[in-house]
């Protein structure tokens, strides 16, 4: 019978089902953050230990300041934020879990230093307590966030109970316009599909317009899987997964290698393989987006105007509309690029990456930056490859702040807040109210549209900066 | 965890689809431990319930005097969506909240209730409408949930029938915990985990 990627990957994980179709599924690698501390809390309650430490590990990314790392803990933002940093080392500390605390070179968000290790590979299943787990499934894995009760049972167990969910194979044909990055693909997909659009679903992003993104613009895509409701985000991976991973630090070596890649290889869905939905994207349509309103649907491309929520069909969507239209003090028919930018900030899980830096350098070199803006890279050892580029030299002679690595102002939860009534254009992931501190106005773009609005201080189309429009 | 058989409470209407856990409980409120002394109730809806000076806002369904006692919300539809954040239900157990009416919810925000002996009932849209129209046309009126014969009693008396998964519903009504129902298969899954490492040695 021809099977789905997710398929293989499940039918490889479950240790027994029930009648009613509760399957018990082995997690292969579970990450823990400063989050976590209810779970691990709960566990030390219950009088339980962790069962298989090394199947585990732990980062300290959403609670970490930016500034002032020299001085380690003591810079965070107040003592709440210190004792959750202090309580991850502590929990991993009695579990014997592996943790990469503020200072440690492999530090980052949890999401960039997955795929980065090398501990995400193609056909695990990886959890985390954190809806953004997605993201790796752009390696070809099956992976979900969860909440803190069932991060418990994981930790206690290394198995979960799962219902299995259904798959949706969203494709993108044809070939992405230059300037037109995963960032944007993935908006159009929520933009066409909504935020519950592929709810109870693994999603399976397929066609040519996904398989001609980098490893980094499929992470971005898979990062926003649960922004249109899905439980997982998955790619077929492929010779640009395998190099991606080759020689990482806990990718597997020698003969190992060599294994892992004939087990790889048999992962891609077969021809034939049934999905219980389908969406069809037009890649060569597209162009770069933003959000306008308060929920990630809420996306339109940059030549668009707001649109009057007079004219959605859908009455919760009209409401939606109307309620982010005054929370965001935008009006309708305005155009995008009227819009008026206070802040910027690139980094977070989706757009933190190296070619993410990149692509923003490539804007800001030889501009200057006219709003407040900063740079938090994804994890400290792409902050220091992108020294090694001079990336950092680009940002600092354009008036961009370098700052080290972390969650950041993706949700400001270190205090990297925008304050209330500012205005943000953002590489992140959600644009919900107050994401990036209370009152605060975000809206969500790629890196390259960031930069863009960071040298002229308004939405601004990238493609015509490059042209010299400006 | 806690069973859950019947729950007869106040339902208090909200009039808003896409309510996504940011709103249920702010993310700065993430950061407080929880205990028996103090509850993630102060932090439920915050911003949609207190002002910029900590003042409840009249309006909010909840700072109304008739829905204060609320153990019950019915909302629009994808209730919960957006972070994984348990807290979200943490700040509605707290509360006093033990099931939500909705039309669909967030996938992860879903299974957390039920990890939590919380009832998340599935009722479709026009249901649901109704359900908050009656809610609001009798401020301070109860729904009656009972979980064995899936049914919702709206204020009129009529019975409204829900699914909910079997092997959810089991643990539910029996308060089972998943981490005890895990360990009793400890012989199977040492035996997997033996055969799978073993195709799969770095993996170990
Ligand atoms: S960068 Fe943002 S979305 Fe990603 S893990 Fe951190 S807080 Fe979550």
């Amino acid at each position: 019978m021809a099977l789905t990627m997710f398929d293989k990957i499940w039918n490889s994980h479950v240790i027994l089902e029930k009648p009613g179709g509760d399957a018990l599924l082995h997690i292969d690698r579970n990450f823990v953050h400063e989050g976590s501390f209810h779970a691990f809390g709960a566990l030390a309650k219950e009088g339980r230990k962790v069962r298989k430490p090394r199947q585990n590990f732990a980062v300290a990314d959403h609670y970490v300041p930016t500034v002032g790392r020299e001085r380690g803990v003591e810079a965070a933002e107040d003592a709440d934020a210190r004792n959750m940093i202090r309580l991850l080392e502590e929990n991993c500390r009695v579990n014997d879990i592996a943790h990469y605390g503020i200072d440690d070179d492999r530090q980052g968000i949890v999401h960039v230093i997955g795929p980065e290790l090398g501990l995400t590979q193609p056909g695990l299943t990886v959890t985390c307590g954190d809806s953004h787990t997605s993201t790796h499934g752009a390696l070809g894995a099956y992976a979900f966030g969860t909440g803190a009760s069932q991060l418990k049972q994981i930790l206690a167990t290394q198995c979960l109970w799962l219902k299995r969910p259904k798959t949706l194979r969203i494709v993108v044909n044809g070939q992405l316009a230059p300037g037109v990055t995963g960032k944007d693909v993935v908006l159009a997909i929520i933009a066409k599909i909504g935020t519950a659009g592929a709810t109870g679903h693994v999603i399976e992003f397929a066609g040519s317009a996904i398989s001609g993104l980098t490893v980094e613009g499929r992470l971005t895509v898979c990062n926003m899987a649960i922004e249109a409701g899905g439980r997982a985000g998955m790619i077929a991976p492929d010779d640009k997964v395998y190099e991606y991973l080759h020689g990482r630090e806990f990718s597997p070596k020698g003969a190992d290698w060599d294994r892992a890649l004939a087990q790889w290889r048999t992962l891609p869905s077969d021809d034939g393989a049934r999905f219980d939905r389908e969406v069809t994207l037009d890649g060569a349509k597209l162009e770069p987006m933003l959000t306008w309103g308060t929920s990630p649907e809420e996306a339109l491309p940059v030549s668009g105007r707001i649109p009057d929520p007079k004219s959605l069909g859908d009455a919760n969507q009209r409401a939606h509309a109307e309620q982010a239209l005054a929370y965001m003090d935008l009006k309708p028919g305005m155009a995008l690029t009227d819009i008026q930018i206070d802040r910027a900030f690139i980094g977070s899980c989706t757009n933190g990456r190296i070619e993410d830096l990149r692509a923003a350098a490539a804007v800001l070199k030889g501009r200057k930056a006219v709003i407040q803006a900063w740079v938090s890279p994804g994890s400290t050892a792409l902050k220091r490859q992108a020294e090694a580029e001079g990336l950092d030299k680009i940002f600092l002679d354009a008036g961009v702040e370098w700052r080290a690595s972390g969650c950041s102002s993706c949700a400001a939860m270190n205090g990297d807040k925008v304050p209330p009534g500012m205005r943000s254009a953002s590489t992140s992931n959600r644009n919900f109210e107050g994401r990036q501190g209370k009152g605060a106005r975000t809206h969500l773009m790629s890196p390259a549209m960031t930069a863009a609005a960071i040298v002229t201080g308004r939405v601004t189309d990238v493609r015509t900066l490059a042209a010299g429009k400006h | 965890m806690k069973s859950f058989t019947t729950l007869t409470a106040v339902a208090a209407p909200i009039e808003m689809a896409n309510i996504d856990t940011d709103r249920v409980i702010p993310v700065r409120f993430l950061r407080k431990l929880r205990s028996d002394k103090a509850g993630y109730d102060p932090y439920l809806f915050h911003d949609m319930r207190f002002d910029n000076d900590g003042r409840e806002k009249p309006d909010f369904v909840l700072n109304q005097p008739a829905y204060r006692k609320a153990g019950i919300i019915v909302a629009g539809a994808n209730f919960g969506c957006g972070s994984s954040r348990e807290g979200a239900v943490y700040a509605l157990l707290d509360y006093g909240i033990r099931a939500v009416i909705a039309p669909s919810f967030g996938d992860i925000h879903y299974a957390n209730e039920l990890q939590n002996g919380m009832l998340p009932v599935i009722l479709p849209e026009e249901i649901c409408r109704g359900l908050r129209d009656q809610l609001r046309a009798k401020p301070g009126a109860s729904l009656a949930i009972n979980l064995s014969a899936q049914t919702v009693i709206d204020t009129e008396g009529f019975a409204h029938p829900f699914t909910i998964d079997p092997v959810y519903k089991e643990r539910l009504l029996k308060g089972l915990d998943d981490i005890g129902l895990v360990l009793e298969n400890t012989p199977v899954i040492e035996s997997f985990e033996h055969d799978y490492h073993a195709q799969r040695p770095w993996l170990a």
